[in-house]
């Protein structure tokens, strides 16, 4: 009995310490030379494997940043510039921190302002009910309310709201991972800066079509009547095929386009005061009542100017 | 000799042809009509009028935008009010025509007379273009440029003209009216077509349920002589009236995956497209008209209806005694392949086959439950695929595991989604599944056409 265990235990002692020296060999032999600074880079980073960065996961970010020369076009949305910071110290570069961004759901066509015009009773996600037609309001370019946003999202910052039928996204929850973006057959979400205190202007409608038939559709439509373009005095809004849009760079938050927009499409949030419309109004007016005053005693003084000098011309004509 | 059908898969739905028996009517024209320059597959066609202008029944309105398009002739006389955008059924814009009817005037030279030609043109070249000039396209739902089957690629050989009067969808009764109707003129556009093609032989296939068709067009044929045009019986089943299913169930022969039928030797054209190539070949009359069903068992007239193309789906419900009550879906197009109409102001197209009206308790989906892995829906798939599997692999978007699954290759029949008994929406996830790996699949095409021109450089 006492021999069985003993030979037991050498045997499988020889044989452990044999197949560890093969296992030895073989590792040294065949070993992949691999930069170490990946795992330190995959360390820092999230972990959460999201893809929005554009890469398949966190190892295969690494991977890049580390053969990447400059790191040019390479950013982590997720842990944003803190991770960023530390890779590029790990590797030695120095990156421009970017501004943290969020996502925004630009479509406000809620169940009151956007009438139904059909009823859609097929498999519920975007992506199908997008393939087969326009969707079930007579908007052919805001929300689908399927909810495929909502699924995309593996931070949990998107919810549908039940009262407007729309996305809404937790700000705090919210990485711009973009995958949202991706998920949207309608590709009404953008990944805008997420400005100074969270404070931001934001166009918030897809629509295309005329005033007349957008308006028609959704009460809370963009109209594109230009009227914002027209008052915002730091160039910042562009109006293209009957649709605004607010640079969020050259934005400076002045408020004045959520003020004059006739259908509300234009949002502002996280501002600290509701907007006072006829103080911003009355703001506008004085300031354009300024400006004729302006540019009429501009013209006056050009007139008077020009007649000066006919008159000298004239009085040179008969000596 | 017991009746033909294809080798796998394919349902058996009720066949519900409630306007068999009804006479085909002509509708007169809308007061406007409006004319979509999207009616085929391919690029849109251009406009060649514009607004204001004059135009008399049969003029182009707009020519071929590329290779694969087509010619779009005016269906009524009348003033050119607006051309612009305008919702499909789908919603989708689409630039239209629109045409204020005055009277009904017609282009010179076009043959309105009921006398039959039953001498063919001699040179084939010259009846492709005439076929081309008049815009025909496949009506059997593809929509695909007729003057283009027919002049095949070189190197292709065609060896059978496979005549397409199965009309397997239910419900819908236009192509048989067709056929006991305009017999004649459907074995003289079969006729054409076999000469065009190299005086091959020619099967007109209809489905075992339209005994009369059967019974006339033999009759036909007979009488006009035709020894080379065989008519041939097949048994009812859905999808049939599917270009390989057909190819499948008449010459007992496959396509492959990708591949084209001529590279079986086999063409297909449906009965609506042989009477439109009898009209454009013998009567130099453009495609400017179609039947349409009107049906279904809440709608209280059932009719085959001829319309002028660019007809607002609105006035046909209109001048037949408005929407019924009971209506609460409008399908354009048979109950398995049709598409639901999301806009009542859409108009017909060249490939419009019917408008069909459900209740809300005919169309109402049960909820989906899970996959109990019966394999039916692999059993129904006439392209013998997996729907269970495909339907799996779109969810979670597996685009390499979807080609490599010939999600491509889905007809859209629907067959998995009538058998499943779990209800599971099958055919609308394999759908985006299909789309994606298509997708992919153009992209690659794509980028070693641009590879080989760089390596070429």
């Amino acid at each position: 009995m006492t021999n069985t265990v003993i030979w037991t235990i050498a045997i499988i002692t020889v044989l452990g310490l044999l197949l560890a020296l093969v296992l030895y060999l073989v590792a040294k032999k065949f070993k992949v030379e691999e930069d170490p600074r990946i795992d330190e880079v995959e360390k820092v980073m999230p972990g959460a494997n999201c893809g929005g960065c554009g890469f398949a996961g966190c190892r295969a970010f690494s991977e890049a940043a580390v053969n990447s020369p400059d790191l040019e076009g390479i950013f982590c949305p997720v842990g944003g510039n803190d991770v960023m910071a530390k890779v590029a110290s790990i590797l030695g570069f120095e990156v421009k921190a970017k501004a943290p961004q969020v996502a925004v759901v630009r479509c406000n066509g809620t169940c009151e302002a956007r009438p139904r015009v059909n009823e859609y009773d097929g498999f519920a996600t975007c992506a199908v009910k997008a393939a087969l037609y326009t969707g079930d309001t007579a908007c052919a370019y805001g929300c689908l309310g399927c909810g495929d946003c909502v699924a995309a999202c593996q931070f949990g910052a998107l919810s549908m709201d039940p009262a407007t039928g729309l996305p809404v996204v937790d700000e705090e929850k919210c990485t711009a991972c973009g995958a949202c973006v991706k998920a949207c057959p309608k590709r009404i979400i953008e990944l805008r800066p997420k400005g100074p205190r969270g404070m931001r202007e934001v166009v918030s409608c897809m629509n295309k079509d005329k005033g007349p038939v957008a308006k028609k559709a959704c009460a809370n439509a963009c109209i594109g009547c230009g009227l914002c373009e027209k008052t915002c005095t730091h160039a910042a809004i562009t109006v293209e095929v009957n649709l605004a849009y607010i640079d969020p760079d050259k934005c400076k938050l002045c408020r004045e386009c959520e003020a004059v927009c006739p259908t509300g499409a234009i949002h502002g949030v996280n501002f600290p005061k509701p907007l006072d419309k006829d103080a911003v109004k009355a703001r506008i007016a004085e300031r354009k009542k300024k400006a004729a005053e302006a540019a009429k005693a501009a013209a006056e003084a050009k007139a008077a100017e020009a007649a000066l000098i006919a008159e000298a011309a004239k009085e040179d004509a008969h000596e | 000799m017991s009746k033909q059908s294809f080798a796998i898969g394919g349902v058996h739905p009720h066949d519900n042809k409630l306007a068999r028996d009804c006479q085909t009517q002509v509708l007169p024209p809308a007061p406007t009509m409006y004319v979509s320059v999207a009616q085929h597959l391919g690029a849109p066609a251009l406009p060649v009028v514009a607004v204001g202008d004059k135009v008399k029944v049969g003029q182009v309105l707009a020519g071929p935008g590329g290779f694969v398009s087509a010619y779009v002739h005016s269906p009524v006389s009348g003033t050119v009010k607006s051309i612009g955008p305008r919702p499909d059924l789908a919603g989708r814009p689409v630039t239209h025509i629109e045409i204020a009817v005055e009277g009904d005037e017609w282009m010179e030279g076009i043959d309105t007379s009921d006398r039959l030609i039953t001498d063919i043109p001699v040179d084939n070249t010259a009846i492709i273009e005439q076929i081309h000039k008049a815009g025909v396209v496949g009506l059997g739902g593809a929509t695909f440029p007729t003057h283009i089957k027919l002049s095949p690629p070189p190197g292709s050989k065609c060896e059978r003209i496979i005549i397409n009067g199965c009309e397997c969808e239910p419900y819908l009764t236009s192509d048989y009216r067709v056929l006991l109707e305009k017999g004649e003129q459907v074995a003289v556009g079969a006729a054409i077509i076999a000469k065009v093609m190299g005086n091959v032989p020619c099967t007109i296939a209809i489905e075992e349920n339209k005994p009369e068709a059967i019974a006339h067009m033999r009759e036909v044929v007979a009488k006009l002589g035709y020894k080379t045009i065989e008519v041939m019986e097949l048994k009812m089943r859905y999808p049939q009236g599917s270009e390989k299913q057909l190819i499948d169930a008449v010459m007992h022969r496959q396509v492959r995956s990708g591949g084209l039928p001529i590279s079986v030797g086999a063409v297909v054209q449906n009965v609506g497209t042989a009477l439109a190539v009898y009209e454009a070949v013998q009567k130099n009359k453009p495609l400017i008209d179609n039947t349409i069903t009107v049906t279904g068992k809440c709608f209280p007239k059932q009719v085959n209806l001829q319309v002028r193309i660019g007809t607002p789906f609105s006035y046909i419900i209109d001048s037949l005694g408005g929407m019924p009550k009971e209506a609460a879906k409008v399908i354009s197009g048979g109950p398995m392949m049709g598409k639901a109409v999301a806009n009542l102001d859409a108009t017909t197209l060249k490939g419009t086959s019917a408008l069909l009206f459900l209740t809300e308790q005919e169309t109402r989906r049960a909820p989906e439950t899970a996959c109990i892995r019966c394999g039916k829906c692999a059993d129904a798939c006439p392209m013998g695929l997996e729907p269970f599997l495909l339907q799996k692999l779109s969810r979670i978007a597996d685009t390499e595991a979807l080609e490599a699954n010939a999600a491509q290759d889905c007809i859209e029949c629907g067959c998995c989604l009538y058998s499943c008994p779990a209800h599971i929406p099958l055919l609308d996830i394999i759908r985006t599944g299909k789309g994606r790996a298509l997708g992919a699949i153009k992209a690659r095409a794509a980028a070693a056409k641009a590879a080989a021109e760089a390596a070429n450089k």
